[in-house]
């Protein structure tokens, strides 16, 4: 573990120490200038970054000014996505040139997401931590390697590929075999999982598809700190006559809430930034809400791709304005649920985060 | 006078206790078995989702494999990949042209200089950088370089999007490996008189290059698997690359993915799948060596 943590607690002098500690030293004026230089040019060089994503939020938001303005705060609560009557000539509402009769509001998308996130959030939670508790209690350490890399490689896979699978294999095995299923035995009883089975492409097929990508980040994450909890805290619970699955389940897991909570808010942020899965598997839906757990949904990364190119038909541009709009949204969304994970990993659990690599 | 031990035994009613205890314990142990199933399971349940897909995609992958693929262009619903192959080379490379420069000294940077607040913010912030949805960096590609700056769909869009995708991953991966290189290097460096930048170029950037070098190749990794931020801005050609960085569209893998499946045509799904193992194979590979080289899979 040692060596794969950016261990922030190094005994090495950092360089900003270097030059005051090191006094035996006689140092030139130019030594200490040269190490100045370097260390403002390295650091004005890592500046990119912010930069970068400063530009990111900038740009969007200058571009989406006109279309903030004109939907309002209506925009998140109303169902509607209507570019107005293209073939007439455009109108001027508040010193805004729009096409007669276009509205926008996207209650539809941000259903979809929030929907489609959450279910799977639950489908994946479970299933992470069960196979965490899994191969940190019950793999030997050598297989567990093998098994862990198996497993988490499934977040490396590019999520178009995940799509082309879901088209092309999962959506028939759900529409003709587990829908109906679904529908026939338990529909009867919860009222989601009744009504028509559809086509296959929808909310539950998008969150299956959703869980996939982010599974191996809770595996991968609960799994090292499952591992990571301390020998004697197992022994004196063992000792103390609980089972293996008593110890891990009511004795280590609790421990590790805090990490879990930090990865879920990680997986959260992957699974509401997803487009090209999503895109191939929901049906994207348009201006609907779902009635159960097989209804068309799409959510606001798919849209802005499934609408570009008829977005770019209004001549006044406002339909491309506001799907800068909804990027603005998800991409202000993104960044506070990624901030508040890495918070909550690094600040509230103590839990030093290595860098996942496939994730 | 000697006690019985047998009659003292016999005042515990053995029969009893072991019973009651009997009766507690298998109810635990049901429950203990129970979960054991359920989390065992579940791994069992990952595994064959990706036995499942990867057979999926390996078996029709190479069932669409053929020589032409690797020397025709795409023609309408069938040909080859050559122009997408291409297409996925030129980005990904441009994109690693752009982003490794700064990559690698923002990692640098915020390794080695890991106590001033500058780093924190920029570690920090590429965290936050690294959860930014694809999409939102291509429409934002989209919005400034195509349509405001007029480059229209082309290379130079593609690259520069797929580039500041990369670039926290980099930024990571680097100081990562330089937090491996161990700081008797450093002090020795330091207490023979080196310079920050010696110290840094040619001590802890060379003992750490086969970890920065895996987190480039992951880059590649990440830039060959993407779509969504691409489609916008690279958008797509039959055409092999004419060389120009603005004003011409280029093709590329994963979009060969996304848009041959849907057709109706079986030479356009066989495209979709030869695609989609060629970026299958290719991100899979990087990924496990990557892990071996960073040492993630060595506990």
């Amino acid at each position: 573990m040692a060596l794969l943590e950016v261990d922030e607690s190094a005994t090495y002098a950092p360089l900003g120490r270097v030059t005051s500690n090191v006094r035996c030293v006689q140092q030139s004026l130019e030594y200490k200038f040269q190490t100045m230089k370097f260390r403002t040019w390295l650091a004005s060089i890592a500046g990119v970054l912010p930069a970068s994503l400063m530009a990111v939020v900038l740009f969007l938001a200058v571009y989406a000014w006109p279309a903030i303005r004109f939907n309002g705060v209506r925009f998140a609560f109303e169902n509607t996505w209507n570019l107005g009557n293209l073939y007439a000539d455009p109108i001027t509402i508040a010193g805004t040139q729009i096409q007669p009769g276009a509205h926008y509001g996207i209650l539809f998308l941000i259903v979809g997401t929030l929907l489609s996130t959450l279910l799977a959030l639950l489908l994946a939670v479970p299933v992470g931590v069960g196979a965490a508790m899994f191969l940190a209690e019950k793999v030997d350490a050598r297989l567990r390697t093998w098994i862990s890399l198996f497993v988490e490689l499934l977040a490396a896979i590019p999520s178009v590929v995940l799509g082309l699978w879901g088209y092309a294999v999962l959506i028939p095995f759900l529409a003709h075999y587990l829908f109906p299923l679904l529908t026939h035995t338990i529909g009867y009883v919860i009222p989601i999982f009744g009504g028509p089975s559809g086509s296959g492409y929808g909310l539950f097929t998008s969150s299956f598809v959703l869980a996939m990508m982010i599974v191996p980040l809770i595996t991968a994450t609960v799994r090292d700190a499952l591992v990571a909890q301390p020998a004697p805290l197992r022994e004196s619970a063992l000792a103390l006559g609980a089972t293996g699955f008593e110890t891990t389940y009511h004795v280590l897991l609790p421990n590790t809430r805090k990490v879990l909570i930090g990865a879920t808010f990680l997986a959260l942020g992957r699974a509401l930034g997803e487009t090209m899965a999503v895109l191939m598997v929901s049906g994207n839906a348009l201006n609907y809400l779902p009635h159960n757990i097989y209804d068309p949904i799409s959510t606001m990364a798919a849209f802005i791709v499934s609408q570009l190119d008829s977005a770019l038909q209004d001549p006044t541009g406002m339909a491309v304005r506001t799907l800068a709009e909804i990027a603005l949204i998800l991409c202000i969304i993104s960044i506070i649920v990624n901030a508040l994970a890495r918070l909550v990993l690094q600040l509230w659990s103590g839990y030093a985060q290595r860098p996942r690599l496939a994730v | 006078m000697t006690i019985d031990v047998a009659s003292v035994s016999h005042q515990i009613p053995l029969s009893r206790t072991a019973s009651a205890s009997h009766q507690v314990r298998l109810s635990r142990r049901l429950f203990s078995a129970a979960g054991w199933i359920a989390a065992g399971s579940a791994l069992v349940f990952l595994s064959a989702l990706m036995v499942w897909i990867l057979g999926v995609v390996f078996i029709r992958g190479f069932g669409a494999l053929a020589p032409s693929l690797f020397t025709t262009v795409t023609q309408g619903n069938g040909g080859g990949l050559l122009n997408a192959i291409e297409g996925t080379a030129v980005l990904s490379l441009g994109a690693l042209l752009l982003a490794v420069p700064f990559g690698v000294a923002a990692g640098t940077y915020v390794s080695e200089c890991r106590f001033s607040r500058w780093a924190s913010v920029i570690r920090f912030l590429a965290d936050v950088f690294v959860g930014v949805p694809s999409i939102v960096l291509g429409y934002f590609g989209y919005v400034t370089m195509v349509e405001w700056l007029g480059w229209k769909f082309s290379v130079a869009a593609g690259s520069i999007i797929l580039a500041m995708i990369c670039l926290p991953y980099i930024c990571r991966t680097t100081e990562l490996a330089l937090g491996q290189v161990s700081n008797d290097l450093r002090e020795a460096a330091y207490a023979l008189g080196a310079s920050d930048r010696r110290v840094i170029m040619k001590i802890c950037l060379p003992a750490a290059l086969p970890g920065v070098l895996t987190g480039i190749l992951l880059a590649l990794a990440i830039s060959v698997g993407e779509t969504a931020p691409l489609l916008y801005t690279a958008g797509w050609s039959n055409y092999l690359w004419d060389g120009s960085l603005t004003h011409s569209p280029i093709g590329y893998l994963t979009y060969a993915i996304y848009t041959f499946i849907n057709e109706p045509f079986a030479s356009a799904n066989a495209l979709a799948y030869a695609a989609a193992l060629l970026v299958t194979g290719f991100v899979l590979l990087i990924n496990v060596v990557a892990r071996f080289v960073l040492g993630q899979v060595r506990h």
